[in-house]
């Protein structure tokens, strides 16, 4: 009989096949790729260039430029999500008549795909013809219509808007989980020293809550740095790159500017981007389950 | 004074328990209002006359509303976007049904393995599955593709299927790993005493008691596989494999003139991850939670 490392191994097999076998090849592929002046998809021979791409990437103002886009977009959008999703969650906790069903409504955004999310918003941005438009200058807010997707940062900040509308469910759900195993009692006993709800929130609430604030913002500065499809679909990167997120500009670079070695370098360097991140979290997250 | 002052008291906290519950339910409304009105918007663009869509003030309500973008979706000739749009439907039915059944069959084992089994680099390598998480697809694009296109897959269900797999399997592993160390280990050594085997006890004994969790896990997948656009963009090109977000997009690209009909396509596409979310609303967001929190 195999010890426990072994039938552990047999039972992980299938799932570093499916995982690692499809991972593995391209990755060293692409590291590969990244040492070469790679300018088209076929095999050949390409100049050797080293650490060229990654200094060509390094001294270039525009990988700087998607860089400080795509921290902005991440930092903006995830915490929104965190503060709107304690909010949401606070709600959906509370006790009141309609609870379930608005439960079953708030989860819907989440479900929307991405694609149909960003279609959706870009109708409702529409300069000429949009909803937000049309209500802002209904209820007298603006006078004149504007072009919300028009200008570089004002597009950046409204694909914020839709990215937290789908995404601020899921943390509130999270969030709502965390809160729900918090034990009555501990309400109750800070009620009797004397805390009002808001003192009692800071002091009994928020600190139960940590493990889930920690797993939401993991997960979503992860996703929010790999920003591509909202942005397609929303923007294209435009106007004047005001959106292209560092995915964008790699995609663009390798795929439509053909330079395959470049955008290889670029891939590399994203994934430390998220990699120092998640191990910055992840710290915190360790000291949090130091069991 | 103390008979006269507790009426007071009494009625001043029942004004402020009234000016909550008026606080609650209007939070409640406002929030019904911020998630519903952008489908709402979408519903009615997708029924509208392109003539009210586009009147300056806006009418909210349409004149007349008509379903013929719907009609024409469906009934339009082979040839064009609408055509692409219906076999994107079918096309991502079966991938991502495709796709969670293999991640579900080979991450039931590892996810147990990573619950059950004490062995040294455990939340080492699961760590390890997770952080493929961390990759943007454009780290593994390209080689891909090339691979892709030299085992003729490329522009194919089999070769997306693969695909997703790869990134279905570790969300698998970790959901249902955090799943199964909820359920009491006890009953599996009971069953183990009774001279099942390993396997057998997680058939018999896991599985069935974990029902909820993996129902969680595959529609999750479903979800994510459903909302995947890089990769469908890349790899594929015609209909025989082309997934609705790629459709979608497509159709956003032709229909510039009418938005209408984009929209309705929308709604098409949205109808089947939105009914698994609301009718599973509790199964998902419980799932997630205490796998994700516990694991």
């Amino acid at each position: 009989m195999p010890g426990a490392a072994g039938t552990a191994l047999l039972l992980l097999i299938p799932s570093l096949i499916v995982v690692f076998g499809i991972v593995v090849y391209p990755l060293g592929r692409t590291l590969y790729t990244s040492f070469f002046d790679v300018n088209s998809p076929f095999p050949g021979h390409y100049p050797f260039l080293g650490l060229g791409n990654y200094r060509r990437t390094f001294t270039n103002p525009a990988f700087w430029a998607a860089i400080r886009r795509t921290a902005y977009f991440t930092m903006v959008s995830t915490w929104f999500e965190l503060l709107l999703g304690i909010l949401l969650a606070l709600l959906l906790n509370a006790r009141f008549h309609g609870r379930g069903i608005l439960r079953a409504i708030v989860i819907l955004p989440w479900a929307l795909p991405t694609i149909v999310n960003g279609l959706m918003w870009r109708w409702i941005f529409n300069p000429e013809y949009g909803a937000l438009n049309a209500l802002l200058t209904q209820l007298h807010v603006i006078s004149n219509y504007r072009s919300w997707l028009g200008s570089p940062f004002l597009a950046l900040n409204m694909v914020i808007v839709a990215d937290v509308w789908k995404t601020t469910p899921l943390a509130a759900f999270l969030l709502l989980a965390g809160l729900q195993t918090i034990p009555r009692e501990l309400h109750e006993a800070a009620r009797v020293d004397g805390a009002g709800a808001v003192r009692g929130f800071f002091r009994v609430t928020l600190p139960l809550l940590v493990p889930s604030i920690l797993i939401i913002l993991v997960v979503r500065t992860i996703e929010a740095f790999k920003v591509f499809d909202i942005i397609y679909i929303m923007t294209r990167g435009g106007p004047a790159n005001g959106t292209q997120s560092i995915a964008y500009y790699a995609y663009i670079q390798a795929f439509s500017n053909q330079l395959f070695g470049y955008g290889s370098a670029l891939a590399y360097v994203i994934a430390l981007f998220i990699l120092g991140f998640a191990l910055i979290y992840m710290r915190l997250l360790r000291t949090e389950f130091a069991y | 004074m103390r008979t006269e002052g507790r009426p007071a008291r009494r009625r001043k906290r029942r004004g402020k328990r009234a000016a909550y519950l008026v606080l609650l339910y209007a939070a409640a409304v406002l929030t019904a209002v911020i998630v519903l009105a952008p489908f709402a918007w979408l519903l009615i663009s997708s029924v509208a006359s392109p003539v009210d869509l586009l009147a300056r003030p806006l009418k909210w309500i349409p004149s007349h509303i008509s379903f013929d973008r719907y009609t024409s979706i469906f009934h339009a000739g082979t040839n064009d976007a609408a055509a692409d749009f219906r076999s994107g439907m079918i096309n991502s039915t079966i991938i991502a049904s495709s796709s969670v059944a293999i991640s579900m069959a080979v991450g039931i084992f590892g996810a147990y393995a990573f619950a059950r089994i004490d062995f040294r680099f455990r939340r080492t390598s699961l760590l390890f599955f997770l952080s493929t998480y961390m990759l943007p697809p454009i780290a593994i694009l390209i080689p891909l593709y090339l691979t892709m296109v030299r085992l003729h897959l490329l522009d194919t269900k089999i070769g997306l299927i693969v695909v997703y797999c790869s990134f279905i399997t570790p969300f698998v592993l970790w959901i249902l790993s955090g799943h199964f160390r909820t359920i009491p280990r006890d009953l599996e050594d009971a069953a183990r005493i009774d001279g099942a085997s390993r396997l057998g006890a997680l058939f018999r004994v896991t599985l069935p008691l974990a029902r909820s969790g993996l129902l969680a896990t595959a529609l999750f997948g479903f979800l994510l596989a459903w909302d995947e656009f890089l990769y469908a963009l890349i790899f594929t090109s015609s209909a025989q494999a082309k997934t609705i977000p790629v459709a979608i997009a497509e159709f956003q690209g032709r229909f510039t003139v009418d938005f209408g009909l984009v929209a309705a396509g929308g709604i098409l596409a949205a109808i089947p991850p939105l009914l698994i979310a609301f009718a599973f609303q509790r199964y998902i967001v419980s799932g997630l939670s205490s796998g994700a929190v516990k694991g």
